[in-house]
């Protein structure tokens, strides 16, 4: 379980989140949605400990951060970073053994970890002996969370997965994705600001905006019983193709 | 990055250059200054009991010996009694060898009893202009003072018994835009041409004769009497007695016309001033190999650039790391390390001597001081160029900032680090044949002596080989780039 209370940030002077609350249920998968300056970048990094809040405490199955060192609050949270993130003079299987070398595993711990990971992306052991620049972008994502799962963290947190992706590949990768999830049964929290794609993974989605969450619920409960007139005007400006009716 | 390939080189260089207790003669950069260094050098060879010599030819002008001399750094040189009591007492009043040898003692300096003959300044024009302009006494040119060009050495230009004093003595009055400063042995080539008709010389110069000038008389008696003697530093004198006295036996025994000859064997007959030393003595040359000496001026060299190239390395990228870490040390370190590499080499290197005094120790801390720019502001862009997001990235995966800076930051700056290293590299090994000219040897040695004999020959025996090593260190960053660049980097 992944716990945000009371979550506010100012800089400068101008608060950037105001007592954000977001709860995921262990196992659940939940997705934060809010377009750009909503906040939600901000918040990922609070969940990061990349920066400290002003106010407010994060949690992981009951445990506040301050509970954790740096690298021990780094295993539990298995991060995604947007277009995956590799480092690009690492090869991918670097990549994903970097911080499990670091901790001191031994060669066949990280082979046996390898093995079940690949499976679990669907990728070739092949692939693990190339460069970033050598793989397409659905096998960087697929890299990237290898190496986020790596550690075997209690809570996967994935930036915009999509973001960089075709239509084509990222429709395969969105039903892959949320069969991972389902195998790995771990908490996961997307950020993103495409809601087809938010209502797609998640069962239950949380719409920031200027800081404040305005609404947590399902798509249905968004659409039905909007908490604000700017869910309504979000869900109404997500782009969707006419149907045939409409061409006709 | 893989820093230990470097610091073997460096130790390999440092194992082989060993140092050892030698007598070392020195002299100054002209051919009358190379030939008395080796018959310095070869009568102490041959003195009893025997002794090691390592020559130091070609150092500079006085200061420079002076201060060798005063710091160690080299026993003997030869120099004129005049240049002392001015140049190095600053007192033109002490005519005889008696008086300038009792105030030399009192700082450590022992001087012998003049060699047998005098080498004053002159001024010198061609046979055909003196004809022309009825030249025959300095005097006589104050008729031509609006029109006359001189081609000067920059240390008759300097010194007080030279060009100014002279100016004044006489009441030159030339004009000042027509009184060039040059490198004195091209104040031949020049005058021959025509490009100035009045150049400085000293009497016992072979090319008098040879570009038929004509030597006008000092009416005023104004140049000072330059009798040559040799000048030691008393600890020499004490630890060596036999080899000093082996050198007084020149007392009185080097006529001027002695000195013009063998100044003309080297100068005009473009002999080595080993062989011409050697058969003015009565013996058989036992010089060096062109290849032996090579050998040991590639291990000089290598020695110089190996350490600067060590030291950029162990201070220049930990310095460019704190630059770009903190914007405001940066800037000082930056400004810093940018104003250093403004500073011509060769002030530079008059500036260090003070410090460090004469031989390796300044050639080490101008080199030193010039490679660290191009690696501490490589490494500086190197980390700034780097994307944010993997930094960050890195620390979300909890890394702790040396393991950032080890595995992230330093392998994605690698390429820029080892553009700075190479640059450094290549820079010190041009650079370092300035080293020369304070006695630290390498290839700059045959160029400085090359270029003072006007010697095309020698200067290519220091100059392709430092040609050579610079390629050479080309490659090797070449195949270097390969081992230390992640692949991943490279393809890109």
């Amino acid at each position: 379980m992944l716990v945000l209370e009371h979550i506010s940030k100012s800089f400068d002077g101008k608060p950037v989140l105001t007592d954000v609350g977001l709860v995921v249920p262990k196992g659940a998968t939940r997705a934060l949605i809010g377009s750009s300056g909503s906040g939600k970048t901000t918040l990922l990094r609070i969940t990061l400990r990349l920066i400290v809040p002003d106010q407010g405490s994060v949690r992981i199955n009951d445990q506040p951060l301050s509970a954790f060192g740096p690298e021990a609050w780094a295993d539990q949270i298995g991060y995604v970073p947007q277009d995956g993130g590799l480092f690009p003079h690492l090869t991918a299987e670097q990549n994903v053994t970097l911080v499990p070398r670091l901790r001191g595993w031994p060669p066949h711990q990280l082979r046996a970890r390898i093995t079940q990971l690949l499976q679990l992306v669907a990728l070739e052991a092949e692939l693990l002996r190339r460069f970033p620049h050598e793989l397409s972008g659905g096998q960087k994502q697929r890299i990237a969370i290898m190496r986020a799962a790596m550690m075997d963290p209690a809570v996967m947190l994935l930036d915009e997965p999509m973001a960089a992706l075709d239509p084509l590949i990222r429709s395969t990768l969105q039903q892959d994705l949320r069969a991972i999830f389902q195998r790995l049964g771990k908490t996961v929290l997307i950020v993103t600001h495409d809601l087809g794609e938010a209502v797609f993974l998640a069962e239950e989605v949380t719409l920031l905006h200027a800081g404040k969450v305005l609404q947590t619920g399902s798509y249905r409960d968004l659409l039905l019983a909007p908490a604000d007139p700017f869910v309504t005007s979000f869900i109404n400006a997500q782009r969707t193709l006419p149907d045939v009716a409409q061409l006709r | 990055m893989k820093p230990l390939a470097c610091l073997s080189l460096v130790c390999l260089a440092l194992l082989s250059s060993t140092a050892m207790a030698a007598v070392v003669v020195g002299s100054k950069i002209f051919t009358e200054g190379y030939v008395l260094g080796e018959l310095a050098a070869q009568t102490i060879e041959s003195a009893k009991p025997p002794v090691a010599v390592v020559r130091k030819l070609g150092m500079g002008s006085t200061g420079i010996l002076f201060q060798a001399l005063n710091s160690g750094a080299i026993d003997v040189y030869s120099d004129y009694t005049g240049t002392l009591a001015e140049a190095i007492l600053k007192n033109p009043n002490l005519k005889s060898v008696t008086e300038i040898r009792a105030a030399l003692l009192k700082t450590g300096i022992v001087i012998s009893a003049p060699l047998g003959f005098d080498n004053t300044y002159a001024l010198a024009v061609r046979e055909d202009f003196a004809q022309r302009n009825g030249l025959r006494t300095i005097s006589d040119l104050i008729r031509l003072r609006d029109s006359l060009r001189t081609g000067f050495s920059y240390e008759f230009m300097d010194r007080q018994d030279g060009y100014p004093g002279l100016a004044q003595r006489y009441r030159l009055g030339l004009d000042p835009a027509h009184v060039n400063r040059m490198e004195h042995s091209l104040t031949y080539q020049a005058i021959a041409q025509g490009a100035v008709d009045v150049i400085d010389v000293y009497s016992t110069d072979a090319k008098i004769r040879e570009f038929k000038l004509r030597v006008l008389t000092d009416n005023l008696g104004y140049f000072p009497s330059y009798q040559a003697v040799w000048v030691a530093r008393a600890a020499f004198v004490a630890q060596h007695p036999a080899q000093w006295q082996a050198l007084r036996g020149w007392e009185n025994h080097l006529s001027q016309s002695t000195m013009q000859d063998l100044n003309a064997q080297v100068d005009l007959d473009k002999r080595s001033v080993a062989q011409v030393i050697s058969g003015f003595r009565g013996t058989s040359a036992t010089t060096d190999t062109i290849a032996a000496q090579i050998g040991r001026r590639t291990l000089e060299h290598l020695w110089l650039v190996g350490v600067s190239l060590a030291f950029s390395l162990l201070v220049g990228v930990p310095l460019g790391i704190v630059a770009a870490r903190r914007p405001r040390a940066g800037q000082i370190i930056l400004t810093f390390s940018a104003i250093t590499q403004t500073v011509p080499s060769l002030a530079l290197l008059c500036f260090l001597i003070p410090v460090f005094g004469v031989g390796t120790k300044p050639a080490l801390a101008a080199l030193c001081l010039y490679s660290l720019l191009p690696v501490v502001l490589n490494t500086f862009t190197g980390l700034r160029s780097i994307d944010p997001k993997h930094v960050e990235n890195a620390r979300a995966f909890g890394l702790t900032p040396r393991q950032i800076l080890v595995r992230i930051e330093l392998p994605l700056a690698s390429s820029a680090l080892l553009t700075g290293i190479r640059t450094a590299t290549i820079v010190s090994i041009g650079t370092a044949t300035l080293a020369a000219l304070v006695g630290a040897g390498g290839y700059g040695v045959p160029i400085v002596s090359g270029l003072s004999l006007n010697d095309v020959p020698t200067i290519l025996t220091g100059a392709i080989p430092a040609a050579l090593m610079a390629w050479a260190a080309h490659l090797g960053f070449n195949a270097l780039g390969r081992v230390v660049i992640p692949a991943g980097l490279r393809a890109t």
